[in-house]
């Protein structure tokens, strides 16, 4: 641990070689690390050694909830609270509540994929320790980046650098908290 | 062209960067732009004057009356929820379907829908007759005790275009964060950095972030892919629940569906044809895209050609005095000269898109594409008002002839479209950055290995 450090952040040129470097921090036994693209990198989050998202599952009860929910508010008010006899039909007409619970279970687990995707990903974060570094400007443009954090136990400024260094990469940067 | 960008390395699949940011981060707009928005914003004071006088005077000053009561209002409901509908089918099911080709057009035909569901949403706002009361259809507890009835496909309607409307925003602006970071990386102007920067939310690309915001779109389109199709046909079944000749058909929602998709690749087309030239993109919208979309429109315009064949074919094959009254209505009645434009507009122009050459060659398809928009403005016109003025009985037929105040309001919507989406092309990324960065890595990186 390092005071008054969030962590090392070195810069690459192109996604294949950013896999392999964090395929190679983790085999170092580096754990509290992350890394940065412009664009999805496949395989880059088994490389780092982290836990696909299991974000389907939420939405997939939402939707449950939100064709539930849509069903029942029909069928509450046009069989329980504001029963209209219309021609003897019975009062619960499932068919013509089919349209109105599938929109529902839509726009439920549509509202819930969005909010719980940023909300998982502390986003909306105006500030991160990494925006203070110049060069990290590129990791929305053309250049990838590996970040170990000063809160992995392995953590040691010089060592780590070493480390870093013999990754090949663009350039190493201490990032400040 | 005075570009405020910083500069990137030549590499090799990251100039698309470059390119688009710098469309929007020049500090001068060209004249054409400022051109375009001055005569659509031209337009959309025409609206509001138009809109303000029906307020203030009620729905009379429409050509609406008995036994038309539908009238423009819902003609343009019906065209602009289907022009809508492309860029809902170029976002979602082309993603579904990996067809990467999309990663080029999405953007712009994401923002294309969103405008469209707008002016589309607008209509039957309007067309209330008392529009402050709109708040009605919602289902929530009033003081008057009374509820919605959810066994009419007017309250569907109020669902489906809601929620239409509602995730198209939520996945356009999903797939823009992404985006809206590299411009404010890119961003010089410290103003420009912080709204870049308050929009982006922060985002910094991290692998998990990306690894839980793929699912999310992946979700999001697997959802608004049903949803696109479920609103067109509840859209139709406003028609088909009733009984009225010409309407009361199983057929419809297939139909309507299949020509939204039509109708909203035209306008796809007509936007994206002069724009390219303008922005001088046709590097990343390239001949071989609008080949593809020239291909669904010439498809769905089959589908469509088919439908009024069958049309035809139920009038005759139900013996029913009513509905063969209205197909020959419909062919020869007072309305024939718009039955026949949007044959020929609909089936016999759109013939010509069998000729690999015609789809590459922009000069022809643009007109192609104009002609087929007002071929389908042409079949609602022809489906809502040739069924409603002659219906059952002959003392309550009547013409429908729509007034100043019809075209000044549709005028008006058509400039509120282009109007937004000049706007559009001057604040935010047309294409998508990221995802045709990511495709020129993957081409890449499959051309290395198919080297080894």
């Amino acid at each position: 641990m390092a005071e008054g450090v969030y962590g090392l952040v070195a810069e690459f040129d192109d996604p294949d070689r950013l896999i392999e470097a964090a395929r190679r921090a983790r085999e170092s036994g580096y754990r509290r690390m992350d890394a940065y693209t412009p664009f999805p990198v496949h395989g880059l989050l088994e490389a780092l050694g982290k836990r696909p998202t299991r974000l389907q599952w939420i939405v997939f009860i939402a939707a449950v909830l939100g064709g539930v929910g849509g069903y029942y508010l029909q069928y509450w008010i046009a069989a329980v609270d504001y029963p209209i006899n219309v021609g003897g039909k019975p009062l619960n007409s499932w068919p013509n509540f089919i349209p109105v619970t599938f929109e529902m279970a839509v726009l439920v687990s549509a509202i819930v994929a969005a909010v719980v995707m940023f909300a998982l990903n502390g986003l909306p974060q105006p500030y991160h320790p990494l925006f203070k570094v110049e060069r990290f400007q590129r990791a929305s443009q053309d250049r990838f980046f590996l970040c170990i954090e000063a809160e992995d136990p392995r953590f040691d400024l010089e060592e780590t650098r070493r480390f870093l260094e013999s990754l090949n990469p663009l350039s190493v940067e201490v990032v400040e908290p | 062209m005075a570009v405020e960008t910083a500069p990137l390395d030549a590499s090799r699949y990251t100039w698309v960067v470059e390119k688009i940011s710098s469309i929007v981060l020049r500090k001068r707009s060209p004249k054409w732009w400022y051109t375009t928005v001055m005569i659509s914003g031209a337009f959309v004071c025409l609206l509001v004057v138009a809109i303000a006088y029906l307020f203030g005077k009620g729905i009379g000053i429409w050509g609406v009356n008995n036994p038309v009561f539908w009238g423009f209002a819902i003609i343009n409901f019906v065209w602009w929820v289907g022009i809508g509908h492309a860029g809902t089918l170029i976002s979602a099911i082309l993603f579904l379907f990996k067809q990467e080709w999309r990663t080029a057009i999405n953007r712009s035909a994401e923002a294309m829908t969103l405008f469209a569901i707008a002016c589309a949403g607008l209509f039957p706002l309007i067309h209330l007759g008392r529009p402050w009361f709109a708040y009605w259809f919602l289902p929530y507890p009033s003081s008057t005790l009374l509820w919605p009835q959810f066994r009419s496909p007017l309250m569907w309607d109020v669902f489906a275009i809601g929620t239409y409307l509602t995730v198209s925003a939520i996945f356009w602006y999903i797939g823009l964060v992404p985006d809206l970071a590299t411009m404010r990386d890119r961003a010089q102007n410290r103003l420009v950095k912080i709204l870049y920067g308050i929009f982006s939310l922060g985002w910094r690309g991290s692998a998990m972030h990306w690894n839980r915001y793929e699912m999310a779109y992946l979700l999001l389109a697997g959802l608004a892919t049903p949803l696109v199709v479920s609103v067109h046909s509840v859209v139709s079944l406003d028609f088909a629940v009733g009984i009225i000749p010409g309407w009361h058909v199983t057929m419809f929602p297939p139909y309507f569906v299949a020509g939204a998709v039509f109708s909203g690749f035209a306008m796809v087309l007509t936007i994206l044809l002069p724009l390219r030239s303008a922005l001088d993109l046709k590097s990343i919208i390239t001949d071989d895209h609008v080949d593809k979309m020239a291909k669904v429109m010439l498809t769905t315009g089959l589908i469509v050609g088919y439908g009024y064949i069958m049309e035809a074919f139920f009038g005759w094959y139900s013996q029913n005095t009513y509905e063969l009254s209205m197909i020959k209505n419909r062919m020869f009645g007072p309305y024939a000269w718009a039955y026949w434009m949007l044959i020929f507009c609909n089936i016999l122009v759109p013939q010509l898109l069998w000729i690999p050459k015609v789809r590459r060659n922009a000069l022809i398809l643009f007109p192609i594409s104009i002609i087929i928009n007002v071929g389908m403005w042409l079949e609602r016109f022809v489906i809502v008002v040739t069924s409603l003025h002659r219906d059952f009985l002959p003392s309550a037929w009547d013409l429908y002839i729509p007034t100043f105040w019809d075209y000044a309001t549709y005028a008006g919507t058509l400039g509120f479209f282009f109007f937004c989406f000049m706007l559009f092309i001057r604040f935010l990324p047309m294409v998508s950055i990221f995802e045709v960065s990511e495709l020129r890595y993957r081409h890449r990186h499959a051309e290395a290995e198919g080297a080894h």
